[in-house]
């Protein structure tokens, strides 16, 4: 009876987000008296390995193989297709990160399974999950149990739980040699595009503006808050594809995640991408039409309107305010 | 060549929603439905690889009600040559391996050299149909793909797949091959009027699934309005120049910025 949880790195330098999976698995495991291990795909001595030991798990499971070197859905769909046949979980935990979405879906589905993905909470019903998942990019929640025999596949939203909450403790090293079978693609080095000439992690006020903004000329009057504020400007994707805003500027899940003082989202209604990279921002301000739109469920302060009536508004207000 | 595109029909991104009377999903009547955002992109993304190699065969797959014909008809305006309507007049009644294995038998004989999907759905965004049709059918996936290598087109293609933080990586891919596509990836065209005359002639064949007993499925048992985890001070009651001027206030005031 038994939680795996999956580790993921690049090189064996941890994915925090991992952390945050391991938290989870721990909380479920004390609710249904379940023990967890964690599951760490490398090919070499990773240097992870006895940073993982250290917290509150059973066992350390190591899948190795040369062709783990460096991540494919292929590899990592054996190598987990191979633990599980081993260890024969109740439920496998892992965060919803763009990796485990290339390749999770794969594993469940070998097993005749499939994922309850990017929950955000989950409760107990007498023994029995129930997970919580966003719906309709965010305007809704839905509440999911899942039927059928174990293995269980959950895979929880960034965020959902704190990654500096994992549990200390110490646990077992077991090293598995996996099985892989040929490969049906060939990786090139990750890389990254343009190295981000604005870091908009260290700014105090940012004003990021969405599809709300229209068109490309109309970013002058955000900019001009921004000014007004000694703010930076950011953007959500949409307004970064359409290369209205550089993509340093794009704040997300694809971009920055940010902290500022201050964010003020302009027509940003709040997709889930988006979120992620914001929501710990000390005030959250957003100004849309929609009333409805979920970024509101974040925001300390609300404006329901055209941004185009707010901004001019609160930019004299501010020149007031400021003498 | 040929070229699946899986597209879904999904309720209108600013369609205000209603959860339905059962509490399991929308209320779906009255209100507007377009397609997908990045099944968009996946069709166009099909379409300019096969210009670019200069023959094949684009073929649009959708799995949904009778309504979802428009998302076909759409397609086969922009450019695709024929289409395939899995009819499932509740398709959110379905989990993703539901929706994965009743795709896989309504295609598994087209033996296409590739298929596109959008990276997920905006409605239930399960975002593993395309991943889980990909292990059904025995072939290899890519997830999140923002660019193709045209050139390299031929028993195998090139592909960008995103990866988080601002990473990208390139990998090779034996063909046959299913790809997730990224929204953004390029500029998704307008059909022309000579495109929508074209496609009435063009053939959209409807497939009546059988389904087996799934005994896996995930199950929504209940759709609510979000807990808020944060009290909101809506400001301004309607005036939004009313707003903005008590919105710097609060900004001077409790934020203490200006």
């Amino acid at each position: 009876m038994s939680i795996l949880v999956f580790i993921e790195h690049k090189n064996c330098v941890l994915n925090k987000a991992s952390l945050e999976a391991v938290v989870a698995a721990q909380s479920i495991g004390k609710d249904l008296g379940l023990k967890v291990s964690a599951v760490i795909p490398c090919s070499q001595d990773c240097a992870l390995v006895q940073e993982i030991s250290q917290y509150d798990l059973e066992k350390v499971f190591v899948a190795k193989n040369e062709k783990l070197n460096i991540y494919t859905p292929d590899a990592y769909a054996d190598a987990w297709e191979h633990i599980i046949k081993q260890t024969n979980p109740n439920y496998v935990v892992m965060a919803h990160t763009y990796q485990v979405r290339d390749f999770a879906p794969k594993v469940a589905a070998r097993f005749g399974k499939e994922l309850v993905g990017d929950c955000i909470r989950y409760t107990n019903n007498g023994g029995k999950l129930t997970l919580t998942r966003r719906i309709f990019l965010g305007k809704l929640e839905a509440d999911v149990t899942i039927e059928g025999a174990a293995p269980y596949f959950v895979t929880f939203q960034a965020g959902a739980f704190r990654g500096d909450n994992a549990e200390k403790g110490s646990s077992q090293i077991e090293t598995i040699e996996v099985e892989v079978k040929d490969l049906r693609m060939t990786p090139e080095e990750p890389f990254q595009e343009a190295k981000a000439s604005v870091d908009l992690s260290k700014s105090n006020i940012i004003v990021a503006v969405g599809r709300g903004i229209k068109s490309q000329e109309n970013i002058a009057v955000a900019q001009q808050l921004a000014d007004a504020l000694g703010a930076d400007l950011a953007a959500s994707r949409p307004i970064c594809d359409a290369e209205w805003l550089p993509i340093d500027r794009q704040i997300g899940s694809s971009g920055q995640t940010v902290a500022p003082k201050v964010y003020i989202a302009l027509g940003i209604s709040g997709a889930i991408q988006h979120i992620v990279g914001m929501k710990n921002a000390g005030t959250i301000v957003a100004i849309n039409k929609d009333a409805e739109a979920p970024i509101f469920d974040i925001a300390d302060y609300g404006i329901v309107g055209d941004l185009f009536e707010a901004v001019p508004t609160m930019i004299e207000e501010i020149k007031k305010a400021k003498g | 060549m040929k070229i699946i595109v899986l597209m879904k029909q999904v309720a209108n991104k600013d369609a205000i929603l209603r959860v339905s009377s059962d509490e399991k999903w929308i209320d779906e009547s009255n209100i507007s439905h377009q397609t997908n955002e990045s099944d968009g992109y996946a069709l166009e993304e099909s379409l300019r690889l096969k210009e670019a190699n200069g023959e094949g065969e684009v073929v649009v797959c959708t799995l949904g009600a009778q309504s979802a014909k428009t998302v076909l008809k759409d397609a086969l305006a922009r450019g695709a040559d024929r289409a395939i309507h899995v009819v499932v007049n509740e398709p959110n009644k379905l989990s993703p391996y539901q929706i994965a294995k009743t795709i896989a038998d309504a295609i598994r004989d087209e033996n296409a050299d590739l298929i596109f999907t959008g990276l997920q759905s905006d409605d239930a965004s399960y975002g593993q149909t395309g991943v889980i049709l990909a292990e059904l059918l025995g072939i290899p996936n890519a997830t999140i793909v923002i660019d193709l290598d045209r050139e390299s087109l031929g028993d195998s293609l090139r592909l960008k797949r995103e990866l988080e933080s601002g990473w990208y990586q390139w990998f090779t891919y034996k063909l046959p091959a299913l790809l997730t596509i990224q929204s953004g990836i390029s500029q998704i065209r307008y059909a022309s009027l000579k495109g929508i005359m074209a496609a009435k002639k063009k053939e959209i064949r409807d497939v009546m699934p059988e389904f087996d007993n799934y005994a896996s499925a995930q199950k929504i048992e209940k759709v609510y309005l979000p807990l808020k985890t944060k009290q909101t001070q809506m400001l301004g009651g309607g005036d939004v120049k009313k707003g903005a001027v008590e919105l710097v206030e609060k900004l001077k005031t409790e934020v203490r910025v200006l």
